[in-house]
Protein backbone atom coordinates (compact mmCIF):
# COMPACT_ATOMS: atom_id res chain seq x y z
CA UNK A 1 0.00 0.00 0.00
CA UNK A 2 2.92 2.27 1.35
CA UNK A 3 4.56 1.68 -2.33
CA UNK A 4 1.51 2.08 -3.91
CA UNK A 5 0.84 5.43 -2.29
CA UNK A 6 4.78 6.27 -2.83
CA UNK A 7 3.84 5.58 -6.78
CA UNK A 8 0.68 8.30 -6.79
CA UNK A 9 3.19 10.76 -5.07
CA UNK A 10 5.98 10.36 -7.44
CA UNK A 11 3.07 10.90 -10.30
CA UNK A 12 1.89 14.10 -8.47
CA UNK A 13 5.20 15.83 -9.76
CA UNK A 14 3.69 15.66 -13.14
CA UNK A 15 1.92 18.97 -13.83
CA UNK A 16 -1.46 17.42 -14.28
CA UNK A 17 -1.75 14.92 -11.25
CA UNK A 18 -1.97 16.52 -8.50
CA UNK A 19 -5.07 18.93 -9.09
CA UNK A 20 -6.78 15.29 -10.60
CA UNK A 21 -6.05 14.01 -6.94
CA UNK A 22 -7.75 16.58 -5.67
CA UNK A 23 -10.69 16.60 -7.64
CA UNK A 24 -10.67 12.62 -6.60
CA UNK A 25 -10.40 13.52 -3.30
CA UNK A 26 -13.26 16.15 -3.38
CA UNK A 27 -15.75 13.91 -5.35
CA UNK A 28 -14.81 10.97 -2.68
CA UNK A 29 -15.61 13.56 -0.07
CA UNK A 30 -19.07 14.05 -1.33
CA UNK A 31 -19.96 10.19 -1.78
CA UNK A 32 -18.41 10.58 1.96
CA UNK A 33 -21.45 13.04 2.81
CA UNK A 34 -24.05 10.83 0.91
CA UNK A 35 -23.44 8.02 2.74
CA UNK A 36 -23.47 10.08 6.00
CA UNK A 37 -26.65 10.99 5.33
CA UNK A 38 -28.25 7.85 4.02
CA UNK A 39 -26.31 6.33 7.33
CA UNK A 40 -28.49 8.63 9.25
CA UNK A 41 -32.20 7.96 7.11
CA UNK A 42 -31.61 4.24 7.89
CA UNK A 43 -32.16 5.52 11.60
CA UNK A 44 -35.77 6.11 10.80
CA UNK A 45 -36.42 2.09 11.68
CA UNK A 46 -34.74 -0.17 14.00
CA UNK A 47 -34.60 -2.92 11.21
CA UNK A 48 -32.67 -0.90 8.91
CA UNK A 49 -30.37 1.00 11.40
CA UNK A 50 -27.41 -1.48 11.93
CA UNK A 51 -26.72 -1.11 8.44
CA UNK A 52 -27.24 2.73 8.04
CA UNK A 53 -24.14 2.84 11.00
CA UNK A 54 -22.17 0.67 8.43
CA UNK A 55 -23.23 2.77 5.66
CA UNK A 56 -21.72 5.84 7.91
CA UNK A 57 -18.63 4.13 8.85
CA UNK A 58 -17.53 3.37 5.01
CA UNK A 59 -18.82 6.69 4.47
CA UNK A 60 -15.68 7.59 7.00
CA UNK A 61 -13.50 5.18 5.57
CA UNK A 62 -13.41 6.07 1.84
CA UNK A 63 -12.86 10.00 3.64
CA UNK A 64 -9.68 8.45 5.06
CA UNK A 65 -8.57 6.77 2.33
CA UNK A 66 -9.19 9.44 -0.13
CA UNK A 67 -7.26 11.88 2.55
CA UNK A 68 -4.05 9.61 2.19
CA UNK A 69 -3.74 8.90 -1.25
CA UNK A 70 -0.63 10.64 -2.45
CA UNK A 71 0.96 10.98 1.27
CA UNK A 72 4.38 10.53 1.72
CA UNK A 73 5.62 7.86 3.90
CA UNK A 74 6.34 10.08 6.69
CA UNK A 75 3.14 11.12 6.70
CA UNK A 76 1.54 7.88 6.05
CA UNK A 77 3.47 6.46 9.75
CA UNK A 78 2.56 9.60 11.74
CA UNK A 79 -0.87 9.06 10.47
CA UNK A 80 -1.00 5.40 11.56
CA UNK A 81 0.52 5.19 13.86
CA UNK A 82 -1.62 7.82 15.42
CA UNK A 83 -4.92 6.14 13.77
CA UNK A 84 -3.69 2.72 15.54
CA UNK A 85 -3.43 4.10 19.10
CA UNK A 86 -6.68 5.87 18.76
CA UNK A 87 -8.35 2.73 17.30
CA UNK A 88 -7.08 0.50 20.17
CA UNK A 89 -8.89 2.71 22.59
CA UNK A 90 -11.82 3.38 20.78
CA UNK A 91 -12.39 -0.09 20.51
CA UNK A 92 -11.64 -1.19 24.09
CA UNK A 93 -14.08 1.91 25.22
CA UNK A 94 -17.17 0.64 22.96
CA UNK A 95 -16.46 -3.33 23.89
CA UNK A 96 -16.07 -2.40 27.38
CA UNK A 97 -18.69 0.05 28.28
CA UNK A 98 -22.24 -1.23 30.06
CA UNK A 99 -25.27 0.58 28.63
CA UNK A 100 -26.40 1.87 31.88
CA UNK A 101 -22.74 4.25 31.32
CA UNK A 102 -23.74 4.98 27.54
CA UNK A 103 -24.70 8.56 28.97
CA UNK A 104 -21.04 9.30 30.39
CA UNK A 105 -18.79 8.03 26.96
CA UNK A 106 -21.06 9.75 24.30
CA UNK A 107 -20.36 12.88 26.82
CA UNK A 108 -16.70 11.41 26.64
CA UNK A 109 -16.50 11.02 23.15
CA UNK A 110 -18.17 14.88 22.75
CA UNK A 111 -15.24 16.16 24.00
CA UNK A 112 -12.73 14.30 22.60
CA UNK A 113 -14.30 15.57 18.88
CA UNK A 114 -14.13 18.89 19.95
CA UNK A 115 -10.58 18.65 21.25
CA UNK A 116 -9.55 17.23 18.07
CA UNK A 117 -11.30 20.17 16.17
CA UNK A 118 -9.37 22.88 18.52
CA UNK A 119 -6.00 20.92 17.78
CA UNK A 120 -6.64 21.12 14.16
CA UNK A 121 -7.14 24.89 14.84
CA UNK A 122 -3.98 25.62 16.46
CA UNK A 123 -2.13 23.67 13.78
CA UNK A 124 -3.46 25.54 11.02
CA UNK A 125 -2.78 28.73 12.90
CA UNK A 126 0.86 27.30 12.86
CA UNK A 127 0.93 27.00 9.48
CA UNK A 128 -1.15 30.67 8.57
CA UNK A 129 1.51 32.25 10.97
CA UNK A 130 4.66 30.93 9.33
CA UNK A 131 3.20 32.66 6.23
CA UNK A 132 5.54 35.37 5.37
CA UNK A 133 3.55 38.33 4.05
CA UNK A 134 -0.31 39.28 4.34
CA UNK A 135 -2.14 36.81 6.70
CA UNK A 136 -5.40 35.48 5.95
CA UNK A 137 -8.10 37.28 7.82
CA UNK A 138 -10.83 35.26 8.02
CA UNK A 139 -8.78 31.90 8.19
CA UNK A 140 -7.14 33.90 11.39
CA UNK A 141 -11.10 34.49 12.80
CA UNK A 142 -11.90 30.88 11.96
CA UNK A 143 -9.39 29.23 14.20
CA UNK A 144 -10.42 31.72 17.09
CA UNK A 145 -13.63 29.98 16.35
CA UNK A 146 -12.88 26.49 15.87
CA UNK A 147 -11.04 26.61 19.14
CA UNK A 148 -13.64 28.54 21.00
CA UNK A 149 -16.13 25.71 20.15
CA UNK A 150 -13.61 22.54 20.58
CA UNK A 151 -12.32 23.69 24.13
CA UNK A 152 -15.53 24.74 25.61
CA UNK A 153 -17.23 21.24 24.05
CA UNK A 154 -13.59 19.11 26.04
CA UNK A 155 -13.85 20.90 29.43
CA UNK A 156 -18.12 20.26 29.21
CA UNK A 157 -17.84 17.51 28.07
CA UNK A 158 -15.26 16.53 31.00
CA UNK A 159 -17.74 18.14 33.39
CA UNK A 160 -20.96 16.27 32.25
CA UNK A 161 -19.26 12.94 32.09
CA UNK A 162 -18.08 13.08 35.49
CA UNK A 163 -21.58 14.32 36.95
CA UNK A 164 -23.29 11.46 35.10
CA UNK A 165 -20.46 8.81 36.02
CA UNK A 166 -20.57 10.02 39.94
CA UNK A 167 -17.19 11.20 40.17
CA UNK A 168 -18.31 14.74 39.81
CA UNK A 169 -21.48 15.62 42.63
CA UNK A 170 -24.78 15.66 40.22
CA UNK A 171 -26.37 18.16 42.21
CA UNK A 172 -26.44 21.26 40.50
CA UNK A 173 -23.63 23.83 41.70
CA UNK A 174 -24.56 27.61 41.40
CA UNK A 175 -21.96 29.99 40.02
CA UNK A 176 -22.82 33.18 41.75
CA UNK A 177 -24.03 35.73 38.97
CA UNK A 178 -23.92 32.85 36.64
CA UNK A 179 -25.75 34.36 33.85
CA UNK A 180 -23.19 37.39 34.20
CA UNK A 181 -20.07 35.27 33.87
CA UNK A 182 -21.20 33.23 31.41
CA UNK A 183 -22.12 36.81 28.75
CA UNK A 184 -18.92 38.36 29.71
CA UNK A 185 -16.74 35.19 28.92
CA UNK A 186 -18.83 34.63 25.61
CA UNK A 187 -17.72 38.75 25.01
CA UNK A 188 -14.25 38.58 25.61
CA UNK A 189 -14.12 35.43 24.00
CA UNK A 190 -15.24 37.16 20.89
CA UNK A 191 -13.48 40.34 21.21
CA UNK A 192 -10.26 37.80 21.11
CA UNK A 193 -11.54 36.55 18.05
CA UNK A 194 -11.49 39.61 16.28
CA UNK A 195 -7.71 40.31 17.71
CA UNK A 196 -6.61 36.90 16.21
CA UNK A 197 -7.48 39.04 12.46
CA UNK A 198 -6.40 42.21 13.84
CA UNK A 199 -3.19 41.49 15.50
CA UNK A 200 -2.19 38.86 12.25
CA UNK A 201 -2.62 35.57 14.55
CA UNK A 202 -1.01 36.77 17.94
CA UNK A 203 -0.09 33.96 20.15
CA UNK A 204 -1.11 35.90 23.25
CA UNK A 205 -4.94 35.90 21.68
CA UNK A 206 -4.77 32.20 20.91
CA UNK A 207 -3.94 31.20 24.50
CA UNK A 208 -6.38 33.35 25.90
CA UNK A 209 -9.40 31.96 23.23
CA UNK A 210 -8.55 28.50 24.35
CA UNK A 211 -8.52 29.49 27.99
CA UNK A 212 -11.83 31.48 27.93
CA UNK A 213 -12.94 29.03 26.05
CA UNK A 214 -12.35 25.91 28.31
CA UNK A 215 -13.90 27.61 31.48
CA UNK A 216 -16.50 28.51 29.72
CA UNK A 217 -17.35 24.76 29.30
CA UNK A 218 -17.12 24.28 32.72
CA UNK A 219 -18.99 27.24 33.72
CA UNK A 220 -21.94 26.53 31.83
CA UNK A 221 -22.09 22.53 32.73
CA UNK A 222 -21.36 22.83 36.45
CA UNK A 223 -24.74 24.42 37.80
CA UNK A 224 -26.82 22.23 36.21
CA UNK A 225 -28.76 19.32 38.01
CA UNK A 226 -28.28 15.24 36.98
CA UNK A 227 -31.57 15.50 35.77
CA UNK A 228 -31.14 17.82 33.38
CA UNK A 229 -28.09 16.12 31.97
CA UNK A 230 -29.72 14.53 29.38
CA UNK A 231 -30.13 18.40 27.54
CA UNK A 232 -26.86 18.75 28.31
CA UNK A 233 -25.44 15.76 26.63
CA UNK A 234 -27.27 16.45 23.13
CA UNK A 235 -26.32 20.28 23.79
CA UNK A 236 -22.72 19.08 23.63
CA UNK A 237 -23.18 16.63 20.95
CA UNK A 238 -24.63 19.58 19.05
CA UNK A 239 -21.22 21.65 19.67
CA UNK A 240 -18.89 18.82 18.47
CA UNK A 241 -20.46 18.80 15.66
CA UNK A 242 -20.58 22.62 14.93
CA UNK A 243 -16.67 22.33 16.04
CA UNK A 244 -15.85 20.11 13.40
CA UNK A 245 -17.82 22.26 11.21
CA UNK A 246 -16.09 25.10 11.96
CA UNK A 247 -12.59 23.32 11.42
CA UNK A 248 -14.06 22.41 7.85
CA UNK A 249 -14.58 25.91 7.20
CA UNK A 250 -10.80 26.66 8.25
CA UNK A 251 -9.77 24.01 5.83
CA UNK A 252 -11.92 24.39 3.25
CA UNK A 253 -12.84 20.64 3.41
CA UNK A 254 -16.59 19.83 2.79
CA UNK A 255 -16.69 16.46 4.21
CA UNK A 256 -16.16 18.25 7.38
CA UNK A 257 -18.39 21.38 7.25
CA UNK A 258 -21.39 18.72 6.06
CA UNK A 259 -20.70 16.33 8.66
CA UNK A 260 -20.39 18.83 11.32
CA UNK A 261 -23.71 20.89 10.21
CA UNK A 262 -25.61 17.02 10.08
CA UNK A 263 -24.47 16.50 13.84
CA UNK A 264 -24.82 20.18 14.61
CA UNK A 265 -28.57 19.37 13.47
CA UNK A 266 -28.63 16.53 15.12
CA UNK A 267 -27.68 17.56 18.80
CA UNK A 268 -29.89 20.58 18.64
CA UNK A 269 -33.54 18.43 17.80
CA UNK A 270 -32.58 16.17 20.32
CA UNK A 271 -31.86 19.21 22.33
CA UNK A 272 -35.06 20.66 21.95
CA UNK A 273 -37.14 17.67 22.11
CA UNK A 274 -35.64 16.79 25.77
CA UNK A 275 -36.95 20.81 26.89
CA UNK A 276 -39.86 19.75 25.36
CA UNK A 277 -40.19 16.57 27.23
CA UNK A 278 -39.20 18.36 30.78
CA UNK A 279 -41.53 21.70 29.87
CA UNK A 280 -38.33 23.76 30.28
CA UNK A 281 -36.83 26.50 27.99
CA UNK A 282 -33.18 25.79 27.06
CA UNK A 283 -32.46 29.02 28.87
CA UNK A 284 -34.17 27.88 31.91
CA UNK A 285 -32.12 24.41 31.76
CA UNK A 286 -28.83 25.98 31.24
CA UNK A 287 -28.97 28.87 34.14
CA UNK A 288 -31.90 28.00 36.74
CA UNK A 289 -29.96 25.19 38.66
CA UNK A 290 -33.37 23.08 38.97
CA UNK A 291 -33.08 19.84 40.75
CA UNK A 292 -31.89 20.81 43.97
CA UNK A 293 -34.40 19.14 46.19
CA UNK A 294 -35.72 22.18 47.91
CA UNK A 295 -39.40 20.21 48.26
CA UNK A 296 -40.98 23.50 47.57
CA UNK A 297 -43.99 21.52 45.97
CA UNK A 298 -47.74 21.28 46.77
CA UNK A 299 -48.75 23.35 49.51
CA UNK A 300 -48.76 21.84 53.08
CA UNK A 301 -48.82 18.30 52.37
CA UNK A 302 -46.52 16.14 54.12
CA UNK A 303 -46.51 12.33 52.79
CA UNK A 304 -46.59 11.39 56.36
CA UNK A 305 -50.12 12.10 57.25
CA UNK A 306 -51.69 11.31 54.30
CA UNK A 307 -52.81 7.41 53.60
CA UNK A 308 -51.95 5.21 50.34
CA UNK A 309 -53.12 2.22 49.89
CA UNK A 310 -50.30 -1.02 49.86
CA UNK A 311 -50.46 -4.05 47.75
CA UNK A 312 -48.02 -7.00 48.27
CA UNK A 313 -46.47 -8.93 45.24
CA UNK A 314 -49.26 -11.55 45.47
CA UNK A 315 -51.76 -8.91 45.39
CA UNK A 316 -50.17 -7.41 42.53
CA UNK A 317 -49.89 -11.22 40.69
CA UNK A 318 -53.90 -12.02 41.15
CA UNK A 319 -54.59 -8.24 39.74
CA UNK A 320 -52.05 -8.92 37.02
CA UNK A 321 -53.18 -12.03 35.75
CA UNK A 322 -56.86 -11.12 35.55
CA UNK A 323 -55.87 -8.10 33.56
CA UNK A 324 -56.34 -7.94 29.44
CA UNK A 325 -53.86 -5.38 28.59
CA UNK A 326 -50.79 -4.51 31.50
CA UNK A 327 -48.49 -1.53 30.48
CA UNK A 328 -44.91 -0.92 32.24
CA UNK A 329 -44.18 2.54 32.94
CA UNK A 330 -40.07 2.63 33.85
CA UNK A 331 -38.02 5.39 35.09
CA UNK A 332 -34.34 5.51 35.98
CA UNK A 333 -34.78 3.69 38.80
CA UNK A 334 -35.52 0.53 37.03
CA UNK A 335 -31.93 0.82 35.80
CA UNK A 336 -30.22 1.65 38.94
CA UNK A 337 -31.76 -1.30 40.60
CA UNK A 338 -30.93 -2.98 37.37
CA UNK A 339 -34.04 -4.76 37.11
CA UNK A 340 -34.34 -4.78 33.34
CA UNK A 341 -33.89 -8.87 32.79
CA UNK A 342 -36.94 -9.10 36.04
CA UNK A 343 -39.31 -6.66 34.59
CA UNK A 344 -38.68 -8.62 31.14
CA UNK A 345 -39.04 -12.00 32.59
CA UNK A 346 -42.05 -10.37 34.33
CA UNK A 347 -43.54 -9.28 30.96
CA UNK A 348 -42.99 -12.87 29.76
CA UNK A 349 -44.77 -14.65 32.24
CA UNK A 350 -48.10 -12.73 31.72
CA UNK A 351 -48.12 -12.90 27.90
CA UNK A 352 -47.75 -16.56 28.40
CA UNK A 353 -51.06 -16.24 30.01
CA UNK A 354 -52.70 -14.31 27.37
CA UNK A 355 -52.25 -10.81 28.91
CA UNK A 356 -51.37 -7.98 26.12
CA UNK A 357 -47.90 -6.01 27.46
CA UNK A 358 -46.62 -3.23 26.24
CA UNK A 359 -43.94 -0.37 27.92
CA UNK A 360 -44.41 3.12 28.11
CA UNK A 361 -41.10 5.04 27.81
CA UNK A 362 -41.18 9.23 28.98
CA UNK A 363 -38.70 10.85 26.29
CA UNK A 364 -36.33 11.66 30.03
CA UNK A 365 -37.42 8.65 31.45
CA UNK A 366 -33.06 8.03 30.99
CA UNK A 367 -29.78 9.70 31.70
CA UNK A 368 -29.68 10.75 27.72
CA UNK A 369 -32.35 10.52 24.51
CA UNK A 370 -33.38 7.25 24.30
CA UNK A 371 -31.58 5.79 27.08
CA UNK A 372 -34.08 3.49 28.66
CA UNK A 373 -34.96 1.73 25.19
CA UNK A 374 -31.61 0.89 24.89
CA UNK A 375 -31.63 -0.34 28.52
CA UNK A 376 -35.11 -2.53 27.94
CA UNK A 377 -33.52 -3.93 24.21
CA UNK A 378 -30.36 -5.17 26.29
CA UNK A 379 -32.71 -7.26 28.33
CA UNK A 380 -34.09 -8.67 24.74
CA UNK A 381 -37.59 -6.77 25.14
CA UNK A 382 -38.66 -6.59 21.52
CA UNK A 383 -38.65 -2.83 20.41
CA UNK A 384 -42.39 -2.97 19.17
CA UNK A 385 -43.62 -3.22 22.28
CA UNK A 386 -42.10 0.54 23.55
CA UNK A 387 -44.29 2.79 23.48
CA UNK A 388 -43.25 6.27 23.18
CA UNK A 389 -45.43 9.18 25.02
CA UNK A 390 -47.95 10.42 21.57
CA UNK A 391 -48.62 6.31 21.39
CA UNK A 392 -48.79 5.45 25.11
CA UNK A 393 -50.87 8.24 26.09
CA UNK A 394 -54.08 7.41 24.21
CA UNK A 395 -54.38 3.74 25.34
CA UNK A 396 -53.82 4.19 29.18
CA UNK A 397 -57.87 4.38 29.60
CA UNK A 398 -58.39 0.48 27.71
CA UNK A 399 -55.32 -0.26 30.33
CA UNK A 400 -56.54 -2.64 33.18
CA UNK A 401 -53.13 -2.15 35.20
CA UNK A 402 -49.95 -0.45 35.10
CA UNK A 403 -46.88 -1.02 36.35
CA UNK A 404 -45.09 1.96 37.65
CA UNK A 405 -41.58 1.25 37.80
CA UNK A 406 -38.61 3.40 39.39
CA UNK A 407 -40.35 6.53 37.62
CA UNK A 408 -42.03 9.60 39.64
CA UNK A 409 -42.18 13.21 38.06
CA UNK A 410 -42.90 11.96 34.36
CA UNK A 411 -46.37 10.55 35.90
CA UNK A 412 -47.18 12.89 38.27
CA UNK A 413 -50.20 14.03 37.72
CA UNK A 414 -49.79 17.39 38.84
CA UNK A 415 -48.33 18.48 35.77
CA UNK A 416 -51.64 18.70 33.89
CA UNK A 417 -54.03 20.12 36.87
CA UNK A 418 -51.72 21.71 39.22
CA UNK A 419 -50.78 25.24 38.88
CA UNK A 420 -48.87 25.88 41.21
CA UNK A 421 -46.65 23.03 40.54
CA UNK A 422 -42.85 23.27 39.61
CA UNK A 423 -43.93 21.04 37.24
CA UNK A 424 -47.12 21.93 36.06
CA UNK A 425 -47.06 21.67 31.87
CA UNK A 426 -44.63 19.23 31.37
CA UNK A 427 -46.00 16.41 29.40
CA UNK A 428 -46.53 12.94 31.20
CA UNK A 429 -47.48 9.85 30.95
CA UNK A 430 -51.15 9.49 32.05
CA UNK A 431 -50.83 6.31 34.16
CA UNK A 432 -53.47 7.43 36.20
CA UNK A 433 -56.30 6.92 33.59
CA UNK A 434 -55.85 3.33 33.58
CA UNK A 435 -58.25 0.78 35.88
CA UNK A 436 -55.37 0.19 38.66
CA UNK A 437 -52.10 1.91 38.85
CA UNK A 438 -48.74 -0.18 40.79
CA UNK A 439 -46.08 2.08 41.63
CA UNK A 440 -43.27 0.19 42.93
CA UNK A 441 -40.96 2.42 44.68
CA UNK A 442 -38.53 2.21 48.00
CA UNK A 443 -40.29 4.85 49.59
CA UNK A 444 -42.38 7.68 49.72
CA UNK A 445 -39.93 10.31 48.69
CA UNK A 446 -40.45 13.05 46.32
CA UNK A 447 -38.60 13.06 42.84
CA UNK A 448 -36.02 14.68 41.16
CA UNK A 449 -38.24 18.15 40.81
CA UNK A 450 -38.38 17.70 44.92
CA UNK A 451 -42.27 17.65 44.11
CA UNK A 452 -44.32 14.86 46.01
CA UNK A 453 -46.29 13.30 43.72
CA UNK A 454 -50.74 13.23 44.06
CA UNK A 455 -50.33 9.47 41.96
CA UNK A 456 -49.87 8.06 45.44
CA UNK A 457 -52.25 8.97 46.68
CA UNK A 458 -55.31 8.77 44.02
CA UNK A 459 -57.90 6.01 44.48
CA UNK A 460 -56.76 3.53 41.78
CA UNK A 461 -52.95 3.72 43.00
CA UNK A 462 -51.52 1.02 44.63
CA UNK A 463 -48.13 1.02 46.17
CA UNK A 464 -45.94 -1.91 46.25
CA UNK A 465 -42.89 -0.75 48.29
CA UNK A 466 -39.51 -2.22 48.49
CA UNK A 467 -36.71 -2.81 46.19
CA UNK A 468 -37.56 -2.79 42.37
CA UNK A 469 -35.94 -5.57 41.66
CA UNK A 470 -37.18 -7.78 44.75
CA UNK A 471 -40.49 -6.57 44.35
CA UNK A 472 -40.84 -7.96 40.29
CA UNK A 473 -38.93 -11.21 40.79
CA UNK A 474 -41.93 -12.09 43.68
CA UNK A 475 -44.49 -11.19 41.48
CA UNK A 476 -43.15 -13.26 38.91
CA UNK A 477 -42.53 -16.09 41.48
CA UNK A 478 -46.27 -15.66 42.77
CA UNK A 479 -47.53 -15.58 39.54
CA UNK A 480 -46.31 -18.77 38.79
CA UNK A 481 -47.55 -20.31 41.50
CA UNK A 482 -51.56 -19.50 40.57
CA UNK B 1 -10.28 33.36 0.96
CA UNK B 2 -14.09 35.15 0.48
CA UNK B 3 -15.10 32.53 -2.27
CA UNK B 4 -14.29 29.71 -0.22
CA UNK B 5 -15.94 31.09 2.87
CA UNK B 6 -19.04 31.99 0.99
CA UNK B 7 -19.19 28.20 -0.51
CA UNK B 8 -18.53 26.53 2.79
CA UNK B 9 -21.93 28.96 4.52
CA UNK B 10 -23.42 27.71 1.84
CA UNK B 11 -22.64 23.54 2.21
CA UNK B 12 -22.87 24.09 5.94
CA UNK B 13 -26.67 26.34 5.50
CA UNK B 14 -27.67 23.30 3.02
CA UNK B 15 -26.57 20.47 5.18
CA UNK B 16 -28.51 22.15 7.90
CA UNK B 17 -31.33 21.17 6.43
CA UNK B 18 -31.15 18.27 5.28
CA UNK B 19 -29.77 16.99 9.06
CA UNK B 20 -33.01 18.42 10.46
CA UNK B 21 -35.09 16.88 7.65
CA UNK B 22 -33.18 13.01 8.30
CA UNK B 23 -33.28 13.63 12.51
CA UNK B 24 -36.67 14.50 12.89
CA UNK B 25 -37.52 11.13 11.31
CA UNK B 26 -35.62 9.06 13.48
CA UNK B 27 -37.74 7.66 16.50
CA UNK B 28 -37.09 7.98 20.27
CA UNK B 29 -36.23 4.17 20.64
CA UNK B 30 -33.52 4.72 18.11
CA UNK B 31 -32.15 8.41 20.11
CA UNK B 32 -29.33 7.06 21.51
CA UNK B 33 -28.03 5.00 19.02
CA UNK B 34 -28.49 8.17 16.92
CA UNK B 35 -26.16 9.98 19.49
CA UNK B 36 -23.57 7.49 19.15
CA UNK B 37 -23.65 7.22 15.80
CA UNK B 38 -23.61 10.78 14.62
CA UNK B 39 -20.86 11.78 17.68
CA UNK B 40 -18.69 9.39 15.15
CA UNK B 41 -19.53 10.81 12.02
CA UNK B 42 -18.53 14.41 14.03
CA UNK B 43 -15.00 12.31 14.47
CA UNK B 44 -14.68 13.33 10.57
CA UNK B 45 -12.08 16.12 12.09
CA UNK B 46 -9.78 13.16 11.57
CA UNK B 47 -9.97 13.91 7.92
CA UNK B 48 -8.92 17.42 8.45
CA UNK B 49 -6.23 16.16 10.83
CA UNK B 50 -4.98 13.82 8.14
CA UNK B 51 -5.44 16.99 5.57
CA UNK B 52 -2.64 18.74 7.29
CA UNK B 53 -0.24 16.09 7.58
CA UNK B 54 -0.24 14.96 4.22
CA UNK B 55 -0.42 18.79 2.38
CA UNK B 56 2.91 19.64 4.95
CA UNK B 57 5.28 17.79 3.10
CA UNK B 58 9.03 17.55 4.89
CA UNK B 59 8.22 18.17 7.90
CA UNK B 60 8.12 21.99 7.56
CA UNK B 61 7.15 21.84 10.88
CA UNK B 62 7.50 18.84 13.43
CA UNK B 63 5.58 20.68 15.85
CA UNK B 64 2.56 21.26 13.10
CA UNK B 65 2.97 17.48 12.95
CA UNK B 66 2.43 16.33 16.35
CA UNK B 67 -0.33 18.72 16.91
CA UNK B 68 -2.24 17.19 13.80
CA UNK B 69 -1.13 13.38 15.25
CA UNK B 70 -2.68 14.37 18.63
CA UNK B 71 -6.21 15.30 16.90
CA UNK B 72 -5.84 11.71 14.74
CA UNK B 73 -5.59 9.81 18.09
CA UNK B 74 -8.60 11.45 19.65
CA UNK B 75 -10.81 12.08 15.90
CA UNK B 76 -10.41 8.05 15.55
CA UNK B 77 -11.27 7.56 19.79
CA UNK B 78 -14.29 9.33 18.79
CA UNK B 79 -14.75 7.46 14.69
CA UNK B 80 -13.84 3.74 15.74
CA UNK B 81 -15.29 3.88 19.17
CA UNK B 82 -18.09 5.82 18.20
CA UNK B 83 -19.60 3.47 15.27
CA UNK B 84 -18.67 0.34 17.32
CA UNK B 85 -20.56 1.05 20.32
CA UNK B 86 -23.51 2.24 17.98
CA UNK B 87 -23.45 -1.35 15.93
CA UNK B 88 -23.39 -3.04 19.42
CA UNK B 89 -26.48 -0.84 20.59
CA UNK B 90 -28.15 -1.55 17.66
CA UNK B 91 -27.41 -5.30 17.43
CA UNK B 92 -29.79 -5.70 20.68
CA UNK B 93 -33.00 -4.08 19.10
CA UNK B 94 -35.23 -7.21 18.01
CA UNK B 95 -38.69 -7.40 16.89
CA UNK B 96 -41.10 -9.77 18.88
CA UNK B 97 -39.80 -13.14 17.89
Amino acid sequence: MITFLHQLESNCSLAVAPGAIAIMRDLTYLVASILFILGIKRLASPRTARAGNGLAALGMLLAIIATLAGAGSSALIWAFSAMGLGAIVGVFLAVRVQMTQMPQMVALFNGFGGIASAIVAAAEWIKITSFEGPRDQSALALVGIASLIGCATLTGSIVAAGKLHGSISGKPIPIPAGLFVNIALVAVAVALIVALPVTGGALWALILVILIASALGVTLTIPIGGADMPVMVSLLNSYSGLAASAAGFLIFNKALIVAGAIVGASGLILTAIMCKAMNRSLANVLFAGVGTADSSGTAGTTAEDRIVKRADPDDVAIMLEASQRVIIAPGYGLAVAQAQHAVRELADALTKRGVNVAYAIHPVAGRMPGHMNVLLAEADVPYDELLDLDQANPEFDRTDAVLVIGANDVVNPAARTDTASPIYGMPILDVDKARTVFVLKRSLGAGYAGVQNELFFADNTLMVFGDAKKTITAITAALAEL
Amino acid sequence: MTDQLIISIFVFVLALFVGVEIIRKVPQTLHTPLMSGSNAISGVTVVGALAIIVITRDSTSTFSHILAALAIFFATINVVGGFLVTDRMLKMFKRRN
